[in-house]
C-alpha cells in the first residue's frame, strides 16, 4: 500500500503499543494521514483541494445534524421551521448560513479539485479507480445538494422539486409512473419532503463512506503530482506529515477566510430571493434557476428546443444532461497519452482552458432566460462540451508531440530551482 | 470426512446431493429478499389518502368569454378558459400535420361546449405552471400559454406549438353537472 521507504510506526507508550495489537487504527492513521505516507516532494496549492473538500464535508455533516435538531419535515411546517431557525435559535442563523454556504464551498473546492486533475492527468492508470470513485462522490454530492435545497420549501425548493423529478417523466412508457414513485404523489407534497429528509441525512454519511474509497485507492500508487512523473525513490517524496499537513492547513486557513467573510458579509449572495417565499404549487417563479452548482448542466439540458431522429426534445435534454457526467467515467480511456501533465501536453493544454472557458460560458447560459441569443450559445456550449471529451481528446491524445520531460520528480525540482537562482541572480 | 470418491459416489452425471441443496438454498433466499424489497419499494408509491381521488366543483359562471381562471384539483393547478369564436377560428385554422401532438379542438373540449377549455396548468416539459390564465400575463406566441421555465408556447387550444414540451396541455377527466357547473375528477 506503500513505497518501501515508508517510515514504520512504534508506539512508544505501553497504552498505544497495547491499542496497537488490539485494534491496530493509530497505525492506520498514521499510514494514511501521518508519517508514514511518502507523498511528492513537488505538490503544488492546487493538492490543498482534496483535503478542503473533506474539510467542507465535515463542516456540512456537523451544521447539519444541529440543523435537524431545530427542522421539522412536515409541508406545513417547514417553512417556519427554517423561520424558527433564523429568529429564534440561539445563533441559528450563523448554522443556517453556514450551512447554506457550506454548500457552496463545498461545491467550488470540488470543481477546482476535479479541473486540477483534468489539468494534471490524475485520472489516468494507475489512479483510474481514484477517477471514478470521485465522479460517484461528485453524484451523490448533487443528489444531496439537490435534496437540501428542497427542505426550506420555499418557491424555489418546490419548483426545483418538481422540474428535476420531471426530468424522470422524460423517460418513454415508465416515466410518469417513476416520477410518481420518487414524488409520492403528482406533485411534491409532503410525502416528497420527508423522504428527501431522509435521504438528505443519509446521503453525506454514504458519500463519508466513498471518500474513504476514494483515499484508499489514492493511496495504493500514491499520490499524482504536477509534473506527472511516477515517484521513483525515496528523495522525491516528503512524509505527508509534517510537511503536507502544514500545506494544506495553511490552504485550510486561507479556505476558512472565505467562507466566513461570505456567510458573515453576504450568506444570500449565491441564493435566490424568491426562495424566501413559502412553496406556492399553483404559482411558478417568473425566473427559476437552480443553485449555481448546476447551471452548467442546467444549460446543457436546454439546449434541446427541438425534436431529433425519433426522441423529442425534453428526452434529448434529460439524455445530455445525464451524460455530460456519465461521460467522466469514460474519460480514463478516452484519453490515451501516457503523459499526464498539460506541462508537457502543449495541445491538451489549449483545449484544457477552451474547456473551463465552455463550462463558465454554459454556467453563464444556464442563469440566463430561455431566449436567444442563449439558446445558441447553449446549443454552442453543449455541441463543444460534448466534442471535447469525445473528439478533442482522442485525437490529441494520438497526433500531440509532448515536450522533453525530466526524468524523475526530483531533476525537476532542482531543475526549477536552478533557474530561479540564475533568474534571481539576473535580476539583482 | 467423508473422501472425494465417497461424495461422488453412486453420482453418474456429475450433479451431487450437495450442488442441488446449495441451489436450493440461495433460490430460497434470493426469492425471499425479492420478497422483501417488494414493500420496500412499493411504499414510496402515493399512499391511499394522496390517491384518494377527489373531485373539485367548478362555478364557471362568472369567467366572461376571454376570461380564463386558474382553481386547483389534487394539487394540480387547472386552467380553465373561456374561449371567443376567433381563438377557436384560429385553432380550427391549424392543419393537424403542423402540431407536435396533434389534437382538434374539439377533442379537447365537450360537444357543443367547445368555448370551454379546461386543462391542467402543469407544462409537459417538466412541470411549471404556464403563464396565460391571469389578466396581462405572457400568453406566448400563440396566444394560448407560455411556461417562463424553458419557453414552451402553447396555442388556444393549449397544444404545444414551440419549445421543449413534448405534449399538449393535459385535459383532465371532467363532466358539466349543469350549464354553470363543472365537475373534475
Amino acid at each position: 500500500m506503500s513505497f518501501p521507504w515508508a517510515k514504520q510506526y512504534q508506539p512508544q507508550h505501553p497504552l498505544m503499543q497495547w491499542i496497537d495489537e488490539k485494534l491496530p487504527m493509530p497505525r492506520l492513521v498514521y499510514n494514511a494521514i501521518g508519517a508514514g505516507y511518502p507523498v511528492p516532494r513537488n505538490l503544488n496549492y492546487f493538492w490543498n483541494f482534496g483535503v478542503l473538500a473533506g474539510a467542507a464535508l465535515a463542516i456540512q455533516i456537523i451544521t447539519g445534524i444541529v440543523l435537524a435538531m431545530h427542522y421539522a419535515a412536515n409541508a406545513g411546517v417547514a417553512f417556519n421551521s427554517v423561520e424558527h431557525i433564523m429568529r429564534d435559535v440561539n445563533a441559528g442563523w450563523f448554522i443556517r448560513y453556514a450551512h447554506m454556504n457550506g454548500a457552496s464551498m463545498f461545491f467550488i473546492v470540488v470543481y477546482l479539485h476535479i479541473f486540477r486533475g483534468l489539468y494534471y492527468g490524475s485520472y489516468k492508470a494507475p489512479r483510474e479507480m481514484v477517477w471514478l470513485l470521485g465522479v460517484v462522490i461528485f453524484l451523490l454530492m448533487m443528489a444531496t445538494a439537490f435534496m437540501g435545497y428542497v427542505l426550506p420549501w420555499g418557491q424555489m425548493s418546490f419548483w426545483g422539486a418538481q422540474v428535476i423529478t420531471g426530468f424522470f417523466s422524460a423517460i418513454p412508457v415508465v416515466g410518469e409512473p417513476v416520477r410518481e414513485w420518487l414524488l409520492g404523489g403528482f406533485v411534491p407534497d409532503n410525502a416528497t419532503l420527508n423522504r428527501f429528509f431522509s435521504l438528505h441525512y443519509l446521503l453525506p454519511f454514504v458519500i463519508l463512506g466513498v471518500v474513504i474509497l476514494h483515499i484508499w485507492a489514492l493511496h495504493i500508487p500514491g499520490s499524482s503530482n504536477p509534473t506527472g512523473i511516477e515517484v521513483k525513490d525515496e528523495q522525491d517524496t516528503v512524509p505527508f506529515h509534517p510537511y503536507y499537513t502544514a500545506k494544506d492547513g495553511f490552504g485550510l486557513g486561507i479556505f476558512l477566510l472565505i467562507f466566513v467573510a461570505l456567510t458573515f458579509f453576504s450568506p444570500n449572495m449565491l441564493g435566490h430571493a424568491d426562495n424566501y417565499i413559502p412553496a406556492n404549487s399553483l404559482s411558478t417563479p417568473a425566473h427559476i434557476v437552480p443553485e449555481w452548482y448546476f447551471l452548467p448542466f442546467y444549460a446543457i439540458l436546454k439546449a434541446f428546443t427541438f425534436n431529433f431522429l425519433w426522441i423529442d426534445a425534453k428526452l434529448w435534454g434529460v439524455i445530455a444532461m445525464f451524460a455530460s457526467i456519465a461521460l467522466l467515467f469514460f474519460l480514463p480511456w478516452l484519453d490515451s497519452s501516457p503523459i499526464k501533465s498539460s506541462t508537457y501536453r502543449p495541445m491538451y493544454r489549449i483545449f484544457f482552458w477552451i474547456l473551463v472557458f465552455d463550462v463558465l460560458l454554459l454556467g453563464w447560459c444556464g442563469m440566463q432566460p430561455a431566449e436567444q441569443p442563449w439558446v445558441i450559445l447553449s446549443q454552442l456550449g453543449a455541441i463543444y462540451y460534448f466534442a471535447h471529451f469525445l473528439v478533442i481528446i482522442p485525437i490529441v491524445s494520438r497526433i500531440e508531440r509532448p515536450l522533453p520531460m525530466p526524468n524523475s520528480i526530483t531533476e525537476a525540482v532542482l531543475a526549477k530551482h536552478a533557474t530561479d537562482t540564475s533568474s534571481a541572480s539576473a535580476t539583482a | 470426512m467423508a473422501s472425494e470418491s465417497e461424495l461422488n459416489a453412486g453420482i453418474e452425471d456429475g450433479v451431487r446431493r450437495r450442488d442441488f441443496i446449495n441451489i436450493a438454498a440461495v433460490s430460497f433466499a434470493g426469492v425471499g429478499a425479492a420478497t422483501v424489497v417488494l414493500p420496500l419499494v412499493n411504499q414510496m408509491n402515493p399512499s391511499a389518502d394522496v390517491l384518494a381521488l377527489s373531485s373539485t366543483e367548478i362555478d364557471i359562471s362568472a369567467i366572461q368569454p376571454g376570461q380564463a381562471i386558474k382553481t386547483s384539483w389534487r394539487k394540480q393547478p387547472v386552467f380553465v378558459r373561456n374561449l371567443v369564436a376567433k381563438e377557436i377560428a384560429e385553432a380550427k385554422a391549424v392543419p393537424l400535420g403542423d402540431l407536435r401532438d396533434p389534437q382538434t379542438i374539439d377533442e379537447r373540449t365537450k360537444p357543443g361546449k367547445e368555448n370551454w377549455l379546461i386543462t391542467l396548468g402543469v407544462c409537459t416539459h417538466l412541470g411549471c405552471v404556464p403563464l396565460g390564465a391571469a389578466e396581462g400575463e405572457n400568453r406566448g406566441d400563440f396566444g394560448g400559454y407560455f411556461c417562463p421555465c424553458h419557453g414552451s408556447h402553447y396555442d388556444t387550444a393549449a397544444r404545444i406549438r414551440k419549445g421543449p414540451a413534448p405534449t399538449n396541455l393535459v385535459v383532465p377527466p371532467y363532466e358539466f353537472t349543469s350549464d354553470t357547473v363543472v365537475t373534475i375528477g
